[in-house]
């Protein structure tokens, strides 16, 4: 991004600011961070984040898969191949293996995102991690609107919403005491928007299930599943092809697509702008079980 | 270009503050339909004849329970001219903590005041936090004034005592402006309904206000966050790579620049200002980058790069204000930990200057203090730092003092009598000839 003549920062290069000094502090203050990477966007401009922040040395520390088992196969190829390109160590906390040894049990309802907390806090305490960064956005969900940047999780990784500790300045405070941990957020003052608009700004790569494409979907719920090995249509419910994209990247039996023409990140950033449903309230339809439904996950320990 | 500007509501409890924060996104039409939507069923789930706009920002479950804000909510809007990151902070004293969080990086303070009820006691202690926190400005939202059927007399009365409640806590960039949060009047259009009014509705205040000053006029200050040394985990042409991590916390660096290192006084000069990969010529506030040193100096993470034009002293010893926001209470002898910058040093007590009365803003004599208290304090420090007064410097005038024990943060601390001398200076030129 270019400067601007009269030294004032844009909002983007603000936000870029702000995000590598958060960065930068958790690299410097704990043992062993570990970054949520799932390939899907808001991962992935984190991840660039921490390549920037970082140069010329490489990111400092690994990233981590809390994988569901129930992906789409080109978000899992990009992850592989961005863990390859930056060479970086890659941790896969695989949801399917709970279930598989019977640790965990399928849900009713088929899907997965609610039985991510488990492996996740388990992974966390396996590799004895202290610092875990995760892509959350203030402006996604109203209890996420209430997150601190550094925010304690005691021994069983759960978030106590009404006692959280002042958060002063840029002084962040990242003290905490064996077995807890600290869940970091350097985009949280970001919106959809501005991941997006940095997206074009930088030419950062995404999985292409961003843009728009032809793909056969069925309506449920108000939304429009793919159709896949983990979600195939209920009677009454027809299969049609049409043009859609992803606002977001979940498990895929329970993630909606939109219906859009957007092929390009010019494209989307003019529909993003444009929209009137925010990005989980079109999408995810674990997020309309409750009024509570996030911050109850929120907290048990999950993202 | 579209700048951003930080604002933090306050004002006691009951004042409206979720309301009008969320009339102010409804209005903007920065409200998304199936946000709206979700307002609407529970408001009328609660057999409320019209839409609660408070639910927009009271997330957490207590709070919709209790109808109240325990924490600062986050919420983001933009207009042509500008994008605002507001943080909507708790009005009752037990979350005045929060109220602090939100403040601390605020561009602005808006306050509440309900036009009925004029000045509380919270709203003495929020504009003491604007004023410790040199929070470059605060407007003040007289609001309901739909209760009182848009009476200007009433108006003035409570925007005056409230200005003058302002001043004597040393705050003079201060607006006041009369609002219904619950019909929007004077939110984002200016109303009808009170046409004696003849400023700005509060949208187009903040969009016209000038956000904080030049921080370039300012020395140059950068926190040291980490050393970036690849060595072999780079390509050949950085193996021997040495910079400097960090974010300008105040004013301007140039490559050329004659450079003081703080706390050891080693000098050297800036060579290099990397960023991702480019290399720049300056840098300024608040931008992350990596500066390269001609000398091969021992520098490492909490330490402060300066100018050399602007060395600000190094000492062991703080005078200092600080808000306490820990439910123990600080006595003299305490020993904490004390953060500034990227720096963190073993802090004692060795007395408490006083604790401020909000009544008439004067600092009483106190042994200790308690939770939500504001007083001075004097600490003494293992290892020296630079400090600098922080009323002047609101980059590397502010710490923390962290619990030792439990790393629980227990209080906002400013370098120098931040509140007090201004106070003071208020008295000596007298009240009457300061401008509203």
């Amino acid at each position: 991004m270019t400067l601007t003549d009269e030294r004032r920062l844009t909002q983007l290069q603000w936000l870029e600011s702000e995000a590598i000094h958060i960065i930068r502090e958790v690299a410097a203050e704990f043992e062993r961070p570990v970054l949520l990477f799932s390939g899907g966007k808001d991962s992935v401009v984190m991840l660039h984040l921490a390549t920037k922040a970082f140069w010329p040395a490489p990111v400092p520390f690994p990233v981590l898969h809390v994988d569901t088992g129930h992906n789409f196969p080109e978000v899992m190829a990009f992850r592989d191949a961005t863990v390859e390109r930056l060479g970086i160590r890659l941790e896969v906390a695989s949801v399917q293996d709970y279930i598989d040894d019977g640790r965990l049990r399928e849900r009713s309802d088929g899907t997965r995102n609610q039985l991510q907390t488990q492996p996740l806090l388990d992974a966390i305490t396996g590799h004895k991690f202290d610092a875990v960064f995760g892509g959350g956005r203030r402006d996604e969900e109203k209890a996420r609107a209430k997150e601190r940047v550094f925010s304690l999780r005691d021994e069983f990784g759960q978030w106590d919403p009404r006692n959280q500790r002042p958060e002063l300045w840029n002084l962040y405070n990242g003290r905490h005491s064996p077995g807890e941990h600290v869940r970091v957020f350097p985009l949280s003052n970001w919106t959809e928007l501005d991941v997006w608009q940095y997206i074009g700004a930088e030419g950062i790569a995404l999985p292409e299930l961003y843009y728009a494409h032809q793909r056969e979907v069925f309506e449920r719920d108000g939304m429009l599943i793919a159709v896949s090995d983990v979600s195939q249509p209920h009677e009454g419910e027809t299969v049609e092809k049409r043009q859609v994209r992803y606002r977001t990247v979940g498990d895929a039996s329970c993630t909606g697509a939109v219906e859009s023409d957007a092929v390009t990140v010019e494209d989307v950033i003019v529909e993003v702008a444009a929209t009137r449903l925010t990005e989980r309230g079109a999408t995810r339809a674990d997020d309309r079980a409750s009024e509570a439904a996030m911050e109850d996950r929120k907290k048990e320990g999950y993202f | 270009m579209r700048t951003l500007l930080r604002l933090a509501t306050a004002g006691s409890v009951d004042d409206g503050k979720s309301t009008l924060v969320g009339r102010l996104l409804y209005d903007s039409k920065s409200v998304l339909a199936d946000q709206f939507d979700a307002v609407e069923r529970v408001s009328r789930d609660r057999g409320l004849a019209t839409a609660d706009l408070a639910l927009l920002t009271d997330g957490l479950r207590s709070e919709r329970e209790q109808g109240i804000t325990i924490d600062v909510a986050y919420r983001y809007f933009a207009t042509a001219e500008r994008s605002f990151i507001l943080a909507d902070c708790p009005g009752h004293v037990q979350y005045t903590r929060n109220t602090v969080t939100g403040a601390s990086t605020a561009d602005v303070v808006v306050l509440l005041v309900d036009v009925r009820h004029g000045i509380q006691e919270q709203t003495r202690r929020h504009l003491a936090v604007a004023s410790l926190l040199r929070v470059p400005h605060v407007i003040v939202v007289v609001n309901k004034i739909d209760l009182v059927d848009f009476d200007e007399a009433t108006y003035d009365r409570v925007s005056d005592e409230v200005l003058a409640s302002a001043r004597s806590l040393g705050l003079y960039d201060v607006a006041t402006i009369p609002v219904s949060a619950l019909d929007g009047d004077n939110v984002v259009t200016r109303s009808e309904r009170t046409p004696w009014y003849d400023g700005p509705s509060l949208l187009a205040y903040l969009e016209q206000l000038s956000p904080v000053g030049d921080p370039h006029s300012e020395p140059l200050r950068f926190p040291v966050q980490l050393v970036i040394r690849p060595q072999s985990a780079a390509s050949e042409e950085f193996r021997d790579y040495r910079g400097y991590a960090g974010q300008v916390a105040s004013g301007l660096v140039r490559v050329g620049d004659p450079v003081t290192v703080q706390p050891s006084g080693r000098t050297s000069t800036v060579v290099g200002i990397d960023f991702a990969g480019q290399e720049r010529p300056e840098a300024f506030a608040p931008q992350s980058v990596t500066l390269r040193l001609a000398d091969d100096i021992d520098i490492s993470r909490g330490d402060l790069i300066v100018t050399s034009r602007s060395v600000p002293p190094v000492t062991q010893d703080i005078d200092g204000t600080i808000a306490w926001l820990a439910d123990g209470s600080l006595v003299p002898g305490t020993k904490v930990l004390l953060k500034h910058g990227t720096r963190t040093v073993q802090a004692m007590v060795k007395a408490i200057g006083g604790k401020l009365d909000l009544d008439d803003a004067r600092l009483l004599p106190a042994e200790s203090l308690g939770l939500n208290d504001i007083g001075h304090v004097t600490l003494r420090l293992a290892k020296p730092i630079p400090a600098e007064e922080y009323l002047h410097a609101r980059g590397t005038g502010a710490f923390l003092l962290i619990d030792a024990q439990d790393g629980a943060t227990l209080a906002a601390g400013m370098v120098g009598d931040a509140l007090l001398d201004t106070k003071a200076e208020v008295e000596a030129v007298g009240a009457a000839t300061v401008p509203a």
